[in-house]
């Protein structure tokens, strides 16, 4: 039977030009900063009156704002670590006990993705202000944790559900005790899904407000220091603080997409 | 209980016993740190040993309203959400290879891009003397600027630009999984395109569209941060509710009470579109 030529009509036309427009919809944003963080204006002017990297000197020459940041990889690093050395082993308890209750703990595991994040951070703001850890990095730090542990045991667990564990007993079977097993044979096979486990930890920390806004005090993380900014005074040294971030975020997919063979495709379909 | 010899004896069990000393330092800190605290919060609301606090959310017209505001803005979201994100996954599980890693990328960099950055920069483009302003007035379509920003439109751009990618990610998830020669076997039973996509890809991506729904409604109902900037104090939100009572009224009682309602409705929400998934999967095996 002859195949129909399966040419591109016009609905498919129409559907391209759709996805563009949302394409474009959500990208516009992100391009919009760049103009504005080399302007040579003083306040938001578009199109910009000419070139200047005033807002960018004023960022790095500003103990405030560098300190702000400083705090922000730090939290978010301590984060990523903490959420990977809980989480990844979460993930085996969750993904191969067959337990009957598991099921309440795998929801557990996910529920503060679910709760609102105002009610997490009111609640562990009413504890920690009790414990005097208002103000204190690494408080913020460990909450932020809790928030990237559902991001760490969903990856996670999907990629351990699709491997075959019959390889992890075989290396016993030969001789390898269970960790020597899981250490170099289950998890390089996970590269993917830690990967990009670990990045969305660290950029959930990252970029996270609501919980920092209770805990950080005057300690601020960098979200917070934005957030003030944009409520005090908009000039466009916060320009120049978001293409930067914009642009650590493009490296970072960039280096995903180039290390992580998989890890993006895991990241969508999470 | 079985005494420690039949422990040793069972491997079965020896391995349930090491998952669960691997998971537990997690489970400890979720413990500590989510359960506790959440519940303890909720407690708060009845801790006078009445349902007073409670019944002034459910009770109070100006509650009331801002519960049904929060409600009306996260079903709007959600709707524009689905018709703009369906099909963008649509024509991504179509797209070449460049067409799916420039789509990806388009997705993914506003996705992992703060969402304070995002907010700021509509902010820029939606504002009186802002970019789209500026330029309608340079065309001279528009004499005085119009008002983008500081209401409800501006509040649910910037919410629907930051929940489009939840939207997408589990649809066309759904419709990766689609056996390709489903749509195959009923083009060669003379289906029109219209009808494959009627009647075979939509059913069979309903579970998709059922998981982003409830992520993008349960996320929008609890939003605080967009809400707060872009709605420039006309648009009041649940959790911007929460916050006023905890910071500025230190009213805990009913700001646990808040909580608890917002809680309850996010809860149910995703209760009732989980069933209506496994229907949806019932139906289109």
């Amino acid at each position: 039977m002859p195949r129909r030529e399966r040419r591109a009509g016009l609905p498919a036309i129409l559907l391209a030009c759709f996805a563009t427009v949302v394409f474009v919809f959500l990208m516009l944003p992100l391009l919009v900063v760049f103009p504005i963080s080399v302007s040579s204006a003083a306040y938001l002017q578009f199109p910009p009156p000419g070139f200047s990297w005033q807002w960018f000197q004023r960022y790095f020459n500003d103990p405030d704002w560098i300190d702000a940041t400083i705090r922000s990889f730090k939290v978010a690093a301590v984060c990523t670590v903490l959420a990977m050395t809980l989480g990844v082993p979460l993930s085996f308890l969750l993904v191969r006990s067959r337990r009957r209750g598991i099921w309440i703990l795998d929801r557990l595991a996910a529920a503060p993705i679910i709760v609102p994040t105002i009610i997490l951070s009111i609640s562990i703001y009413s504890i920690f202000v009790r414990l005097q850890l208002i103000g204190e990095w690494y408080g913020v730090a460990i909450a932020h944790t809790v928030l990237a542990l559902p991001f760490v045991v969903i990856l996670v667990g999907a990629g351990l559900r699709g491997f075959d564990e019959s390889q992890e007993q075989a290396a016993i079977g030969l001789g390898a005790s269970w960790p020597v097993a899981v250490w170099r044979i289950t998890l390089p096979q996970l590269r993917p899904s830690l990967i990009s486990a670990g990045f969305l930890a660290f950029i959930s920390s990252f970029d996270e407000l609501v919980v920092a806004m209770f805990l950080s005090g005057a300690s601020m993380t960098l979200p917070k220091k934005m957030f003030d900014n944009i409520m005090m005074e908009i000039d466009p040294t916060i320009a120049a603080v978001s293409v930067t971030q914009i642009l650590l975020v493009a490296l970072c997919l960039g280096l995903t997409a180039l290390f992580g063979k998989g890890a993006l495709a895991t990241t969508m379909s999470r | 209980m079985s005494s420690p010899a039949a422990d040793r004896a069972s491997p079965a069990r020896r391995r349930e016993l090491a998952l669960l000393l691997l998971g537990l330092p997690a489970l400890l800190l979720l413990g500590v740190l989510f359960a506790w605290p959440v519940l303890r919060l909720l407690s708060m609301s009845v801790a006078d040993g009445t349902l007073h606090q409670l019944e002034r959310v459910v009770l109070d017209e100006l509650y009331v309203q801002v519960l049904f505001e929060s409600l009306k803005i996260a079903g709007l979201v959600t709707v524009i959400c689905l018709a703009l994100a369906y099909p963008v996954a649509l024509w991504l599980t179509k797209a070449g290879r460049i067409g799916l890693t420039l789509g990806m990328f388009a997705l993914l960099l506003p996705f992992w891009t703060s969402v304070l950055v995002r907010t700021y920069a509509w902010m820029v483009l939606l504002g009186r003397s802002g970019v789209i302003n500026r330029m309608l007035r340079d065309l001279g379509i528009i004499e005085y600027p119009l008002p983008l920003l500081h209401n409800l439109g501006g509040v649910l751009i910037g919410m629907v630009h930051v929940l489009v990618p939840y939207m997408v990610f589990p649809i066309y998830a759904a419709l990766l999984r689609i056996d390709p020669d489903l749509p195959r076997a009923a083009e060669g039973l003379g289906a029109s395109r219209w009808a494959i996509f009627r009647r075979v890809i939509l059913p069979l991506s309903l579970p998709g569209v059922a998981a982003g729904c409830a992520l993008v409604f349960v996320l929008s109902l609890g939003f605080f941060i967009t809400p707060a900037l872009l709605g420039g104090g006309q648009v009041m939100m649940i959790a911007m509710l929460i916050e006023q009572q905890v910071r500025e009224l230190l009213d805990w009682p009913f700001a646990a009470a808040l909580s608890a309602v917002l809680l309850a409705v996010t809860l149910v929400v995703y209760a009732a579109i989980g069933r209506l998934t496994k229907g949806a999967r019932l139906a289109s095996p």
